[in-house]
């Protein structure tokens, strides 16, 4: 491979990376202050891209960067609603039992979609799908460009706003001191249910971000989730700045894996990353413990 | 001002109170004596609305808050410091007293700030040092100055003194005397008997999931039977 060559692939590798940390911020953050894997991170990423591809057909014709603050809240609103009434009220406080509610929620959002918007995959056409943006040998389609700066825009905001806001610093007492937050009056269930939406918020954010060059289809989230767990693993469980480097880092990983063996073989350097960080490094990059 | 009757209280199906009465007065430095899980700890947490009592009353300044939840018995100003700090280890020294006053007293934060870091000069040497990295007796008072965060009215403080150094002791118990005398009523959990009983009005003996003994602190000092099983004299 030429550098030229190289350069291109590290730089969309890292373009793509944007999404993916976003995507593993989100599952971190659940993991963090609930303890538990979130199984149906990636059906929910799925409905979100549903619904952003609705909002741009026919009757609405919203364009997918304008719908975005209208899904993440729409996300938000959704998930906390979800944890209130149906994750937190059936767990009875123990956290296996919240595994396998999002397992059973991820299996039947999957089947609804499947049975209501069949399995075909959907696309959109938006106008700048096709321009692109030249930096030096690379071609950076503008759509991932945006995704990429856009994404982490929202994780910068949403650092900052963990790091100096009230329910910020409450979310992350709450994922090391349950028992001492609800001593200085902090709600911890209302804490959990706000962790967990603001989790599915980068969703739909992420969402937003990637129908503009992705497609949606019933299964269209697992791809993600497998990436998302291979970057949360790589940058330490529970860990934000694991998520950036590790998003990032996974981005370019595929990128120059589907560079040297194809696209589709490439596709086997995500889980041997997975694989890698077990064996090497359980802990991850910036895991702690 | 608290007013506690009939409490019985455990968990699941054991029961380790059975029927506890116990009053704190406006004023008061009021010691909890007992041995080692007798149920004093068990007492604060149903007080402090972390378990749901089986049966009986707790009645803070007039209102019924057994079963209420921890949320509204900080709003009311009820504040415990529990055994093993409970300090948020990931979470700074400023962060960590911020919180103290995120349900009560938000609106005088940065004064009540100040006011924590000249009673523990201290905690504003070690402001932006993550909790979990500070000495016991660091935490000890990192805990302490968050609860005095929430401006309370009633301080239930549970084991203050578990892990300090004699000389920290002996500071420890001379500023639970002071936030008194500054007019702070005060429930105390300690271990070291004498010197709880030497700052306290009054105290209660748990034995057997009910109250064995109580009066003015000085009588019970006095008294030979507790001498004998808490003293060993
Ligand atoms: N969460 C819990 N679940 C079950 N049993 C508990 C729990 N917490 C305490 N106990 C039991 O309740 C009893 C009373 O415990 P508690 O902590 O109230 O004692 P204590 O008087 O505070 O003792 P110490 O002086 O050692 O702190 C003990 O037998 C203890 O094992
Ligand atoms: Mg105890």
């Amino acid at each position: 491979m030429s550098a030229d060559i190289v350069f291109a692939g590290v730089v969309n590798g890292l373009m793509a990376g944007g999404v993916y940390v976003l995507v593993a911020v989100g599952l971190t953050l659940i993991y963090g202050v609930l303890h538990i894997i979130n199984f149906a991170h990636g059906s929910l990423l799925m409905l979100a891209m549903y619904a952003v591809y609705f909002l741009f057909r026919k009757p609405l014709g919203l364009d997918p960067y304008a719908a975005l603050p209208l899904v993440t809240a729409g996300a938000f609103a959704f998930a906390y609603l979800l944890y209130r009434g149906v994750i937190g009220r059936f767990a009875h406080g123990k956290d296996e039992n919240i595994l396998l509610i999002t397992l059973g929620l991820s299996i039947v959002a999957d089947n609804a979609a499947l049975f209501f918007f069949t399995g075909d995959t959907q696309t959109i056409d938006v106008s700048y799908a096709g321009r692109f943006l030249q930096l030096g040998p690379a071609l950076i389609p503008l759509p991932k460009l945006v995704s990429f700066l856009a994404s982490l825009l929202i994780c910068a905001l949403l650092g900052l706003w963990m790091a100096f806001t009230d329910t910020g610093k409450a979310i992350r007492a709450v994922a090391k001191e349950r028992q001492g937050a609800r001593l200085v009056g902090i709600d911890v269930e209302n804490i959990f249910a706000i962790a967990y939406g603001i989790g599915i918020a980068c969703l739909g954010a992420a969402a937003c971000l990637l129908m503009p060059f992705f497609y949606v289809s019933p299964s269209s989230g697992h791809a993600f989730v497998l990436i998302a767990f291979t970057t949360v693993v790589l940058g330490g469980m529970g860990s934000f700045a694991g998520a950036l480097i590790g998003g990032l880092l996974i981005g370019i990983v595929e990128s120059l894996g589907g560079l040297r063996f194809g696209e589709q073989l490439g596709q086997i350097a995500i889980p041997l990353v997975f694989i890698l960080v077990l064996l090497l490094r359980p802990t991850g990059l910036f895991g702690g413990r | 001002m608290l007013e506690i009757s009939g409490l019985r209280a455990g968990y699941g199906a054991v029961e380790i109170l059975r029927g506890v009465d116990l009053r704190v007065d406006a004023g008061e430095i009021v010691a909890l004596l007992g041995s080692n899980g007798v149920g004093k700890s068990t007492l604060n947490n149903n007080v402090s609305g972390l378990y749901v009592p089986f049966a009986g009353r707790i009645v803070f300044q007039g209102r019924d808050i057994s079963g209420a939840t921890p949320r509204s018995i900080v709003e009311s100003g009820l504040i415990q410091v529990p055994e093993g700090r409970r300090v948020f280890p990931n979470l700074s020294v400023r962060e960590n007293l911020e919180l103290g006053s995120y349900r009560r007293g938000r609106a005088r934060r940065a004064a009540n700030l100040a006011r924590v870091t000249d009673i523990f000069p201290r905690l504003k040497e070690r402001f932006t040092q993550k909790a979990g990295t500070l000495s016991g007796g660091e935490q000890q008072m990192l805990a302490i100055g968050r609860a005095m965060m929430a401006e309370p009215t009633l301080l239930i403080l549970d084991e203050p003194s578990l892990g300090l150094s004699p000389l920290l002791v002996e500071t420890m118990f001379a500023l639970i005397q002071k936030l008194n005398v500054d007019g702070l009523a005060i429930l105390l959990v300690e271990q070291n008997v004498v010197q709880s009983l030497a700052i306290a009005h009054r105290a209660y003996v748990l034995e057997n999931g009910v109250v064995a003994m109580s009066g003015p602190a000085q009588d019970l000092a006095a008294d030979p039977g507790l001498r004998r099983s808490y003293l060993g004299l």
